[in-house]
């Protein structure tokens, strides 16, 4: 189990270095290829930067208030906290803010850049669903995220990805405008043509394939997670029955989005089983492992 | 000789801020344990004060009973007055086994059961249980790091020099192993 995690950790280790690789060759190729000047790079990396970071800085916020989630009460959620306490005692935490959201679908997640400003939330759904050993398997992956330092390595992915989209998106205006131009001086300009082909290929191709190395991060996370979550417990079938708790139930978290997905234990939006051809290719465009494949794997420990 | 001397003394730093992060290194699991340690006395603590109120939640209902409430109350006592870790490991355990019974025997008194404050005790005192038991955990993994540390290479050498002993690990009994069975 102890080599899992510490495999699991490598392999996502790798992920988010061969996406620093990918963003800094898009980034040469259209530079290169495009002219470009290192001006437009530079303002999309401040900006890409920025933008993430303040994001990062004020993730928790943000996610809370977007999820309507009100903190949690020490004596009518009493159980909650002493699962957060005890797993926080076992994992050498600070205990993180405990939140509770009304709403009937069993979910949560965790936010906070790091375990001293951490945060999770819980639906009522879940208080109500779940019983001691799978809310405390629950719990226990959402300190995973905490643990792991989650949300720092979605910032970088986010980085990376708004680096690419914007990357694009100044060289497709900036062609645009000064397109008719250079067209004239250069005609005949054999490499920087082809150049220019791969630069442009790259302008169509590169957002989308940030985009799936983001979720492929995402993904290895959560299993990440869910491993860590069970070396804290060191009880499997806990966070078992509450996976397979999850994977019963239908009802959807009414303020689940598109922009908060990656955070929650269970992908909100994806309720409805995928089935046929385009579910191979669908699953690259999720952020969380399918819930059997998660289950099967703690079943193998 | 000029480039000589410049060589030896970068070596020198290095050797020099290896030792002061090793240490610190050292320093860090050593204090852990520490805290580790700490938390199980607090844990501890916890649950000798939580039972006279459920001693006394307990009686206004089933004040018949009076073994089982006995045994706790007697089973609380030894483990405060013990003397040295293997005493107070077994009054520990005489702790659980006796409020195992306890909660048992509460299935039969169904007034006892809906009592809020009855059931407050019974949250608190389960988790309280749980966290004994990650207490350990969190100790034992602890005691895992910091000996795999000063036995490692080349923290070895550091830590023999100023005297870093392996520390021993927290052993629980069978009986003290398992959590208390509860039913909810």
């Amino acid at each position: 189990m102890y080599d899992q995690v510490v495999q699991n950790k490598r392999r996502s280790a790798v992920l988010v270095l061969a996406f620093v690789v990918f963003t800094a060759l898009v980034l040469i190729a259209i530079a290169y290829g495009l002219g470009l000047g290192s001006w437009g790079i530079a303002i999309a990396v401040v900006l890409a930067t920025g933008g993430a970071l303040a994001a990062y800085w004020k993730s928790d916020a943000i996610a809370l208030a977007t999820s309507r989630a009100r903190p949690a009460d020490p004596i009518e959620f009493a159980r909650l906290h002493n699962l957060v306490e005890g797993l926080c005692i076992a994992s050498g935490l600070p205990k993180p803010r405990v939140y509770v959201i009304d709403d009937p679908a069993p979910n949560a997640f965790a936010t906070g850049r790091n375990p001293a400003h951490a945060a999770i939330a819980v639906t009522t759904g879940l208080l109500q669903k779940m019983n001691r050993v799978e809310l405390e398997g629950v719990v226990a992956h959402e300190l995973s995220h905490v643990k792991n330092y989650d949300t720092l390595v979605a910032t970088l992915a986010v980085i990376m990805v708004g680096v690419v989209t914007l990357i694009a998106d100044l060289t497709w205006r900036f062609h645009w405008l000064s397109g008719h131009r250079r067209d004239n001086d250069n005609r005949n300009a054999g490499p920087g043509a082809l150049l220019a082909v791969v630069g442009i290929v790259l302008l169509i191709v590169g957002p989308i394939v940030a985009r799936l190395m983001h979720l492929a991060i995402s993904r290895r996370r959560e299993s990440l997670a869910d491993l860590s979550a069970v070396e804290m417990t060191r009880y499997p079938p806990g966070l078992i029955s509450a996976l397979e708790k999850l994977q019963g139930d239908n009802t959807v978290v009414r303020s689940g989005s598109r922009a908060t997905a990656h955070m929650w234990i269970e992908d909100p939006l994806a309720k409805e089983p995928e089935e046929g051809n385009w579910a191979r290719l669908n699953r690259l465009f999720n952020t969380h492992p399918p819930l059997e494949e998660r289950i099967a794997a703690l079943r193998e420990l | 000789m000029g480039i000589v001397l410049l060589i030896l003394l970068v070596l020198i730093v290095a050797v020099v801020l290896w030792a002061v992060f090793n240490y610190n290194g050292l320093i860090r699991f050593k204090n852990r344990i520490e805290a580790a340690w700490a938390q199980i006395d607090v844990q501890l603590k916890r649950r000798h004060d939580l039972i006279p109120n459920l001693v006394e939640t307990v009686k206004g209902y089933a004040g018949h009973e009076r073994d089982t409430l006995e045994a706790v109350i007697n089973a609380r006592n030894r483990a405060m007055t013990a003397s040295g870790p293997a005493e107070a490991a077994a009054g520990e355990n005489m702790i659980s086994q006796a409020l195992g019974r306890l909660f048992a025997l509460s299935e039969a008194y169904p007034d006892l059961k809906a009592n809020q404050g009855f059931q407050q005790l019974q949250e608190e005192l389960t988790a309280t249980e749980d966290k004994i038991a990650y207490a350990r955990q969190f100790y034992n993994d602890s005691v895992f790091k910091y000996n795999a540390k000063i036995q490692q290479f080349p923290s070895v050498i550091f830590a023999n020099m100023l005297g870093f002993k392996a520390r021993e690990y927290f052993e629980a009994d069978d009986e003290s192993r398992g959590p208390v069975q509860v039913k909810f």
